[in-house]
């Protein structure tokens, strides 16, 4: 199977843009972003995280919440927002607020899914209020040393340039 | 903390499409002003004050050439928010690796996961 790459860039002053190719539907795609049995399965960020708490009011207005719980220390982790716009399976707008306010202010995560020939493609924009919240969303949690390459640098500079995500 | 300060100076330096630009040039070489003005449609000057912001968030020096003043590119200060980027893209790698997992196993069980009600 041909692994899938992320690609991440920061355009702009406020936003972070994530695109990713996933071998299925959209619309079982869209379940996954939507369905709390299913989002608890992957959404769960760094290796020793699990998300006991997953409640999704999946209408306008409708609000969402998310805990995520460190398996060997007990630290917990909310987060949530409400839903502005959804349009299934192509389109989901929500704010996006942590418990406690690592980034200041609330900001704005809008999910496109698109399908072409059976694979769908999900590209997530987040829009910070300020260029230092999402500066400080990129530099949160950097303790391990991950190293650089100039490859990955070019293809940053690359993608930004040529006016964003390919 | 300074670390922190030099790396808002980077990501503010990269936001603007010209300075990245400038920067890929310089990543081939080092050039005078008015060979990183040539490909752009701006007058030296205003290439210089890009340049300048470029050079306050330690991006690019000055070359010894008391003549051409050639920039170049300091690879530092990009390496770092470069690093930045490759940690948060990892943490969403690895969320979208599991859901691949999940699709897959959504695809075989068909659409009935629960096997019926």
């Amino acid at each position: 199977m041909s692994a899938e790459t992320l690609k991440l860039t920061a355009p702009g002053e406020r936003a972070i843009v994530m695109t990713r190719v996933l071998d299925a539907a959209r619309s079982m795609v869209f379940d996954t972003f939507t369905k709390p049995e299913l989002v608890q399965r992957w959404l769960l960020g760094p290796p020793g995280w699990s998300m006991p708490v997953c409640e999704i009011d999946l209408r306008v207005g409708g609000s969402y919440r998310y805990v995520w719980r460190h398996e060997r220390d007990g630290r917990t982790m909310g987060m949530g927002g409400v839903y502005r716009e959804i349009v299934v399976p192509a389109r989901l707008v929500s704010t996006e607020e942590f418990d406690e306010a690592w980034y200041p202010g609330e900001a704005i995560g809008t999910i496109v899914f698109e399908e072409k020939r059976g694979k769908t493609t999900v590209t997530q924009t987040v829009l910070y209020v300020s260029r230092e919240a999402r500066d400080g969303v990129l530099k949160s949690g950097v303790e391990s040393g991950v190293s650089a390459s100039y490859d990955r640098l070019a293809e940053l500079l690359a993608a930004t340039t040529s006016g964003g995500v390919k | 903390m300074q670390a922190n300060d030099h790396l808002d100076a980077t990501f503010a330096a990269l936001a603007d499409p010209t300075r990245r630009a400038i920067l890929a040039r310089l990543a081939t070489g080092q050039a005078s002003v008015a060979e990183l003005a040539e490909p752009f449609a701006m007058s030296q000057p205003a290439i210089s004050k890009h340049l300048k912001v470029l050079e306050r968030a330690g991006l690019v020096s000055r070359g010894r050439d008391a003549q051409r003043r050639p920039r170049r590119l300091e690879p530092r200060p990009l390496a770092d928010a470069t690093r930045w980027l490759e940690r948060y893209r990892r943490i969403w790698e690895g969320n979208y690796q599991r859901l691949d997992a999940l699709l897959n196993e959504m695809k075989t069980k068909g659409p009935n996961p629960g096997g019926g009600r």
